[in-house]
This record gives structure tokens, sequence and C-alpha cells, in this order.
């Protein structure tokens, strides 16, 4: 019978990059969202796509920043142990920040008169 | 008895992509949940991440399926300038606007965080295999993220379906 100590030690950097980048998109998201409300200047600059409007750059930037942020950190921590508890506190921060700047009631309180 | 494109194009983003998404997550969520080496023998994680891989990753990719239809496919005729829109018929009454100044705007943002977060779980899950199971903190951190996943695409998904009912896409 195979017991689960023959598997590998795997370093948790690849999985904390991929949490950390995860908030990143999500806060990115966020960002995105409640800077479109707060200025016009912002809006326009993420109709990337006319029949979307606003929405294709704001979620154009959170994939873009999803993405790219993993890649580096997955470069920076693969190989490595970092301290986990840590990274998922960042990470789970970051993916409330998201969930904050995408709530109505949250980013209508930017918008410019 | 027939549908338009544009209503068969709703149904594959809300009904089929959505849904489907939404289905799986207690099967996924479950995997994640019992991966412990105390109730589960060796033998047993090993089957179990294998159905988890292919599981999560069939969520995340039916995940990114589901927003970029609804956004690229079905939101441009829902947001349309003209009279006939499902948001101009939304708007013009003011017993119905919040389920565009409310809804429509909450959903189509927050819904891109479910195939996001659902990624991560499943590169996660695949990256530590069996492994996994013996990994408490992260095990948590990744089923916060799953749960996170199907919260958003649950009030995208709700808010879908109310919203067509109010002012359908045709």
């Amino acid at each position: 019978m195979t017991t689960l100590s023959n598997t590998q030690e795997l370093p948790n950097g690849p999985v904390a990059a991929a949490l950390l980048a995860g908030g990143a998109g999500a806060a990115m998201l966020g960002l995105a969202t409640t800077l479109a409300e707060a200025s016009a200047g912002v809006k326009n600059l993420l109709v990337w796509f006319n029949p979307v409007g606003p929405l294709s750059g704001k979620t154009g930037v959170a994939v873009i920043t999803f993405f790219a942020s993993w890649i580096v950190m997955h470069l920076i921590f693969r190989g490595k142990n970092v301290n986990f508890a840590r990274a998922t506190a960042v990470a789970l921060t970051l993916l409330f920040i998201g969930l904050m700047g995408t709530f109505p009631p949250f980013f209508e309180l930017f918008v410019k008169e | 008895m027939s549908i338009s494109p544009r209503e068969g194009w709703t149904v594959l983003h809300g009904m089929l992509f959505g849904a489907a998404f939404l289905l799986a997550f207690a099967g996924g969520f479950a995997g994640l949940y019992s991966l412990r080496p105390e109730w589960v023998t060796a033998e047993g994680i090993k089957e179990r991440i294998l159905r988890l891989k292919v599981g999560l990753w069939a969520m995340a990719l039916i995940a990114w399926a589901t927003v970029i239809s609804g956004t690229y496919i079905v939101y441009p005729w829902y947001r349309a300038s003209d009279a006939t829109s499902a948001r101009s018929i939304l708007l013009a009454d003011p017993a119905t606007a919040a389920w565009h100044t409310f809804g429509m705007e909450w959903k189509e943002h927050v819904g891109w965080l479910a195939p996001i977060a659902a990624t991560v779980v499943a590169f996660a899950v695949t990256y530590y295999g069996p492994a996994l199971a013996k990994k408490v903190g992260e095990r948590r951190a990744l089923m916060i993220f799953f749960v996170a996943a199907f919260a958003t695409a649950s009030i995208a998904g709700m808010f879908g379906a109310f919203i067509n009912k109010v002012a359908p896409i045709r």
C-alpha cells in the first residue's frame, strides 16, 4: 500500500504565487471599477471594445494583472518555501478589495457628480 | 417553438456554462474538504486527486467561457443604446431601474472574480497532487478561494436570471 509519506515534499512558493496573483487580479478589478466611477477620463481609457464599453478595459486590466503577476511571482517563488499564512492573508485581503470595489453601493460613493 | 440566436447565446452563457459551474461546485468542495489522510487511504487520495484535477480545470475553463461569452456576446445586446434594449427598458421605469443600477452593475463586474479564483484552485491542486492532503493551511486557503469563486458566480447567475426575467434579451 502506498503511503502519503512517499510523496515528494513540494515547496509552497508556486501556490503562494498563484494565490497572490489571484488576489492581485481581483484587487485590480475592484480598483479599475471604482476609478472608472471617479474619473470620466479613466472610464474612457477603459473602453477597449466599444460594444462592451469600459467593462472591457476593467476586466482586461484585471486579467492581465492576474496572469502577468502570476508569471512574475512564480519565477520569484518557484523552488522556495514562503510564509504561507502571511501570503494567504495578503491574498485574501486583495480578494476582499476586489469584492468591495465591484460592489455598487461602494463604488458609487466615488461617482463624480 | 423556437428561440432567437440572441436567446440561444443567453441560454448558452447562463443555463449551460454558468449553471454547470454552479452545479459542479458541490462536488469540488466536497472533494477538497474531505482530502485528509485521516479520512481517506493513500490510494483513495490518489484516485480522488485525479478526479479533482479534471473537475477543477473543467470548472475553471467553464467559468472563463461564461464570463467571456457573457461580456463579449450577450452584454453588448443588453447595453445597446436603442430604446428596446434590456438596459433601456429597465432604466425607463423607476420600479425596475435598480435591476440595472444595482443588479447588472454588480453582476457584470463580480462575475469575473470566479474564473480567476477557480484557476488558482485548479493550479494548486494540480501542483500539489496527493501531497495536498497533508497541507492543512494550503487546503484551507484554497477552499476559501473556491467558495469565493462560487459566491461570485452565484451572485452573477442569480441577477442574470432575474434580469433576464424582467427584461429578456430577444
